[in-house]
């Protein structure tokens, strides 16, 4: 319906109007793609020289794999991002139909819940960074991890309560009311009818925390051994951009725009059910 | 023949939540097989006392005994109770046959049981070719069957039903009462159907409860309920009636413009009170013989063809509304009425229900 309606507004425009909004559109475009599909261009040029093309070649990302600061903080990274992945995502589907199938109380909790969200990355960072350190805890990639699952965790919570809004709970009872134990409902019954929803929030976290850099800059402590490939790349930097450190930003952009569009289309229930 | 057992005994059960008292101290028995339904307008309880039954409400007060034994504290999953959903419930990323199965395997009976059972319950209630399906490749009709089928394999001791018909169209609405009556008759379960379509109730029940505000007001068979309805509510409730309101003497009541109304007086009214003598349509008759016990003369306001029969409204001086006759086509046919015509009406006094206005 809208993409119609708004099709046939175009069209009743003056075609002086409508090239002038698809100049502005292209010029809005450009400024956000170019520098992206420049760095793109760049990982593959042979030359290494930001100025001259002289060649496609896949020789930066050959050269990544030798790179063992790289690749030890893309371990690291991958660490953090999967285990506060899954614990956001049992955590958070777990509170998000606590507080569906108790909505009389959910008001003032779904506020605490969602307050990592809204909360600028660098005050939670440092309310984090305090925090440990008030506990007394060595900072490593367990910070970090307990860290990404703090904000995550509302992430998959909101994604998995956005489904349980037109969830149907009188299956839930249905299923108790043809013998079924609370657990073998959840398992057999409410899982699977939300499981689009939360591997939806679960890629959305994992594509967070992979590229999220602030607040694991503050709680990675001291020493390179929790360098996550955020930080390495800010480290790298400093030194000038380098044909590798395009390589190496254009596989996270890959990942991340792989995790998310799967997300969405799990979301929109196109893959799933 | 012998006096058929009780399988379930609600004893003085109460309901409330917060402040607003859903079921207030209700008795009932249900009989093994029999077919039993629970009729009352909107927000009457109905379903809050279905709801105890099934295992997802606790009373505040009162005992429900199944076979003697007090169930109202065992939780849903532990009662051979079965309840059909009102928006049915199918588990929407299951099939047919699996949302059918899911009960028995909760059972962990040998799958080659289930399977046997499923399929014939799929026969009969005639989903085989449906069984891969899933739940949203359904029309409403096929759904409700399914629901059933899924609730009626596990041969519970008793079957609820919450408004099974209520999102059917009239025409497969009669059917499917018909199918609902037939597959009881054949599995052999008992029924307990909530309703607020009062002829949907009158065609299907063996017995029939009457609530209003969370209260009993009568339980018995509906010929006896549409007969003799125990108060004024009832006698509304169910079917048509004609009101007319005056004031109780001892041989029937006197209406407001001084007829008398010739009936039998109940037990628990003495002459004096506030009455209402009332009459169903069917029971009055055009032109009575002189004499018929109560005989009035009315203005014919309008008639309604109803297929079978004629519907006439006639105001008379008896009661602010006008009275409603119904007459069959044949006798209409007979001696034809029109809208402005002055008639007689007239009806015995057996027909005649008193009741405290
Ligand atoms: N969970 C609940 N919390 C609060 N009040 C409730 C709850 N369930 C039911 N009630 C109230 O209890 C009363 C009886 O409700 P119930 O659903 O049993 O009525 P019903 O007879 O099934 O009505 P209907 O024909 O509309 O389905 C109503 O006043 C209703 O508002
Ligand atoms: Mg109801």
């Amino acid at each position: 319906m809208l993409p119609k309606r708004e099709a046939t507004s175009m069209a009743e425009r003056s075609p002086a109007t409508r090239r002038a909004l698809w100049l502005v559109l292209s010029l809005v475009f450009a400024f956000l793609y170019i520098p992206i599909a420049v760095l793109v261009a760049l990982s593959f040029n042979e030359g290494g020289l930001p100025t001259a093309w002289s060649g496609f070649s896949l020789k930066w990302y050959v050269s990544l794999t030798g790179n063992s600061e790289i690749l030890s903080a893309a371990l690291n990274t991958l660490i953090v991002a999967l285990i506060s992945t899954a614990i956001a995502t049992l955590l958070g589907t777990l509170l998000a139909i606590g507080i569906e199938m108790r909505r009389q109380y959910g008001k003032g909790l779904e506020a605490l819940i969602f307050a990592p969200m809204i909360i600028p990355d660098i005050v939670l960072a440092i309310a984090l960074l305090s925090f440990f350190s008030m506990l007394n805890l060595t900072m490593g990639l367990h910070t970090i991890i307990l860290a990404h699952v703090v904000f995550n965790l509302a992430f998959v919570c909101s994604v998995v309560r956005a489904r349980l809004k037109s969830f149907d709970w009188s299956i839930v009872e249905a299923s108790a009311d043809l013998g079924a134990s609370a657990l073998t409902t959840f398992r057999r019954v409410t899982l699977p009818v939300i499981l689009p929803a939360v591997i939806a929030g679960a890629l959305l976290a994992f594509t967070l925390s992979v590229d999220e850099f602030i607040i694991a800059f503050f709680t990675a402590g001291a020493g390179r051994a929790s360098t996550t490939l955020p930080m390495q790349i800010y480290a790298m930097i400093r030194f000038g951009i380098t044909p590798e450190i395009n390589a190496l930003a254009t596989i996270v952009m890959a990942v991340s725009i792989t995790a998310l569009t799967l997300s969405q289309r799990f979301n929109r229930g196109i893959i799933g059910q | 023949m012998s006096e058929p057992r009780t399988l379930l005994q609600i004893d003085h059960v109460s309901k409330n939540f917060g402040r607003v008292t859903a079921v207030d101290g209700i008795s009932l028995d249900i009989r093994e097989n029999e077919f039993f339904a629970l009729l009352g307008p909107s927000g009457c309880g109905k379903t809050t006392l279905l709801r105890m039954l099934a295992g997802f409400e606790t009373p505040n007060d009162g005992r429900i005994l199944l076979d003697g034994r007090d169930i109202a504290r065992t939780p849903p999953n532990k009662r051979p109770v079965n309840l059909m959903f009102q928006s049915y419930a199918l588990f929407p990323h299951m099939s047919v046959r699996a949302n059918v199965s899911y009960g028995l395997e909760m059972e962990r009976l040998p799958a080659a049981e289930i399977r046997e059972r499923v399929d014939a319950i799929l026969a009969t209630t005639e989903l085989v070719p449906f069984a891969d399906r899933k739940p949203e490749q359904l029309s409403g009709g096929q759904k409700q069957r399914v629901a059933l089928a899924r609730a009626l394999v596990k041969r519970p001791r008793l079957l609820l039903l919450d408004e099974p018909l209520g999102a059917l169209d009239k025409k497969l609405r009669g059917a499917m009462q018909l199918e609902l009556k037939r597959l009881q008759h054949e599995v052999g379960i008992t029924f307990v159907i909530v309703t607020h379509d009062q002829e949907e109730s009158l065609v299907m029940a063996d017995r029939m409860a009457v609530l209003k505000d969370g209260k009993l007001l009568q339980c018995d068979t509906p010929h006896a309920v549409y007969e003799y309805p125990a108060d004024r509510f009832v006698a509304d409730f169910i079917g048509v009636m004609n009101f007319v309101p005056g004031k109780a003497t001892a041989d029937g009541v006197l209406a407001a413009n001084g007829a008398r109304i010739a009936g039998k007086l109940p037990a628990t009214l003495s002459p004096g009170a506030t009455a209402v003598a009332s009459v169903r349509p069917e029971r009055i008759r055009l032109f009575p013989k002189a004499q018929t016990a109560n005989r009035i003369s009315g203005t014919v306001e309008a008639l309604a063809y109803q297929g079978l029969d004629l519907q006439l409204h006639v105001r008379t001086p008896l009661s602010p509304k006008p009275f409603l006759v119904r007459v069959t086509a044949d006798a209409a046919d007979r001696r034809p009425v029109s809208a402005g015509d002055t008639i007689e009406l007239g009806w015995d006094a057996a027909d005649v229900r008193i009741f405290k206005d």
